[in-house]
């Protein structure tokens, strides 16, 4: 090809090449409203129904169910077939689960305030406790979260809060409060990681300010983006998934971190999690039954084998994550130092985050402008 | 007879005619069903409202073109604009030399340079961007073998080298592709008139690979603009390209309209400068 035509037919192409990527970023699908109204009437769940006939999907977090799942659930519920769809982000199930028509979902693991919404927009199945007696398992905490008293739509799986997460040997003091990480002294400086998740982000700010974590007043959210942009000369960077690593290696010496992913475990024993004082939130994650859902039956069985105690504390033991099941936590050895030992009480200290609706671009916005701030 | 020979290049042309469809028919289908089609659907949702709990209620609003020229997004496409054409410049000046060496390699070694050229490009991208952060981190590798203890990383330049590494050979590809096919005798011809080396660069052999120097821009800053990966892995989240705009409104804020109109815009700014591009080529 001539140079004349090779550089003529180059803008078509790379047009070409240029909307693809934009249609791919895009996800190249249209959604149909996912306004709605409150969960309507339960359809009647038959309790001996042939699961024989019924079939599941499950979308969920990459390891955070048993490899074996399927094969299991498949041998003691005899369900037809079960498959998992994973999702990276509560985000990306949400949009799964919203898309217009049948999404093919039966159960969901979801975190607490996606929940609600899902709830909220007329999606989810009412919970039937008759066919789940493996509720009793719960702690009684368990069932009076905030965001859904009484399990009405969602059960939990796992629950933990977000603490700071340090390097006792190289810190010159312990930090106690949100400011040793909002405003880090002179020997942190550029050593500290926050999260990027925006919810989370907001947190410690909202925590040290005195406010809810719920707020969706301006005035509010206006000195939250104030103390995050001061701090971010301060920051070695946001990370909501290495920073674990980062404190392992000595970059970072505070941090951000929801329990779990806070490596106390560490055979050195050098790093350490606090719960600043001014409180901090509790998260669950959820499963929830999809309205949609053709197998209600065999969700409700599925839900009611992973409240097993023998399967339930699977997470804990092999994800770290304590469980909201008392019977569970109970067959759980808990290393030395594992942050498995916080006491529900503990747990319950905190505040839930609960969906905000169209508020929650507030605390979007409030990502991008602390983010973009140069 | 005369008529004959009229009839026969009406019959190939309709021949010649059915085979273009036949044959164009496989790739035009893709693009329609494949691209057109669903980049319709997302533009169409740009003249809608989010919906209260993500998706799009589909209730006519201006709304998000008004947040277009919102200061808070204007500021991130200007960085993006000047991280991307930082990029661009710092990939020509390394790019064009050597471009020009290769072109003049003996024809065995001209392949091996092309070869190497392109050789990234066989390793998964992510996995080439998080190879820097075992070379740039605190405790890693440069820090460890300079015995220093510099900050390397979660920088803007950080972000420059990252885009820098991963778009150069679509830099130079096209460079050497232009120098290639330059006649050497111009340029004997220019030092025979007594030019220097330099005069015989600036007068004969640049002007003349101006398409090339203008299409491998084009292919560094178009990519470079829209990324949104490298600035989160090697600038740490602490800038924020357009790519990653787009991104946060269709999986963080699950704002579809909004995520739908800045990919629009993004688009459009893409069109100007491929039509500029091809201005200043015909002109070159």
């Amino acid at each position: 090809m001539s140079r004349t035509r090779f550089t003529r037919r180059l803008p078509a192409a790379v047009a070409v090449a240029g909307l693809t990527l934009a249609v791919a970023a895009c996800g190249g699908e249209s959604s149909t409203s996912s306004e709605g109204t409150t969960a309507a009437a339960a359809d009647q769940l038959k309790p001996n129904a042939d699961l024989s006939q019924q079939t599941l999907q499950i979308t969920v977090w990459d390891g955070y169910t048993p490899a074996e799942l399927p094969q299991k659930v498949k041998e003691k519920l005899h369900v037809k077939d079960m498959k998992v769809t994973l999702h990276d982000t509560n985000e990306i199930a949400m949009t799964k689960l919203t898309a217009p028509g049948d999404s093919g979902i039966d159960v969901a693991f979801v975190s607490g305030q996606y929940a609600q919404a899902l709830n909220a927009a007329g999606l989810l199945e009412p919970i039937h406790p008759e066919l789940i007696p493996n509720l009793a398992n719960l702690y009684p905490e368990a069932t009076q979260l905030s965001y859904d008293k009484g399990n009405k739509y969602s059960v939990p799986y796992t629950w933990g809060t977000t603490g700071i997460c340090y390097r006792s040997d190289l810190v010159k003091s312990e930090p106690k409060s949100w400011n040793d990480l909002l405003k880090p002294p002179s020997w942190a400086d550029k050593k500290v990681t926050m999260m990027t998740t925006e919810r989370w982000l907001a947190l410690p700010a909202l925590k040290a300010l005195g406010y809810s974590l719920n707020t969706d007043k301006d005035d509010e959210i206006a000195k939250v983006k104030d103390a995050l942009v001061a701090q971010k000369p301060h920051l070695l960077t946001y990370d909501d998934t290495t920073f674990g690593e980062k404190l392992k290696s000595g970059e970072a010496v505070m941090v951000e971190a929801w329990d779990g992913w806070c490596p106390t475990t560490d055979p050195k024993g050098n790093i350490k999690f606090v719960v600043p004082k001014e409180g901090s939130d509790l998260w669950v994650d959820t499963m929830v039954i999809m309205k949609s859902s053709k197998n209600k039956e065999a969700a409700h069985a599925l839900i009611n084998y992973i409240l097993d105690p023998e399967i339930h504390s699977w997470a804990a033991e092999n994800i770290n994550y304590k469980v909201p099941n008392k019977a569970a936590m109970e067959r759980v050895t808990i290393p030395k130092g594992s942050l498995l030992g916080i006491k529900p009480a503990e747990l319950l200290n905190g505040e839930s985050i609960i969906d905000l609706g169209q508020a929650s671009t507030k605390y979007t916005r409030l990502s991008t402008e602390v983010t973009a701030q140069q | 007879m005369k008529s004959e020979v009229k009839a026969r290049p009406v019959s190939r042309w309709r021949g010649r005619r059915l085979g273009a469809f036949v044959f164009l028919s496989p790739g035009v289908t893709y693009l329609i069903v494949l691209l057109l089609v669903p980049l319709a659907l997302v533009l169409s949702n740009t003249v809608f409202q989010r919906g209260r709990f993500g998706g799009v209620v589909y209730e006519f609003t201006t709304e998000n073109f008004e947040r277009l020229v919102d200061p808070l997004y204007l500021g991130v496409v200007v960085v993006s604009l000047k991280l991307a054409a930082l990029t661009t410049l710092v990939a020509l000046l390394i790019g064009y030399p050597t471009a020009y060496v290769i072109a003049q390699l003996p024809r065995k070694w001209k392949t091996v340079a092309l070869v190497a050229i392109v050789l990234p490009f066989w390793t998964n991208f992510i996995i080439r961007v998080y190879a820097w952060i075992i070379l740039l981190s605190g405790p890693g590798l440069v820090n460890s073998l300079l015995g220093t203890h510099m900050e390397l990383l979660y920088k803007q330049g950080t972000i420059v080298a990252g885009l820098l590494y991963s778009y150069l050979p679509l830099m130079v590809l096209p460079l050497y592709s232009a120098i290639e096919r330059l006649d050497p005798q111009l340029r004997e011809a220019s030092a025979n008139l007594g030019a220097s080396g330099f005069t015989t660069f600036r007068k004969v052999t640049l002007p003349l690979t101006v398409p090339g120097v203008l299409t491998g821009c084009l292919f560094v800053f178009v990519p470079s603009f829209g990324n949104f990966v490298i600035p989160e892995i090697l600038g740490g989240s602490k800038s924020i390209m357009v790519g990653n705009l787009i991104r946060d409104q269709f999986l963080k804020a699950r704002d579809w309209p909004f995520g739908a109109t800045l990919a629009l815009a993004l688009i459009a700014v893409l069109i100007v400068l491929l039509l500029a591009q091809a201005w200043a080529a015909r002109r070159a």
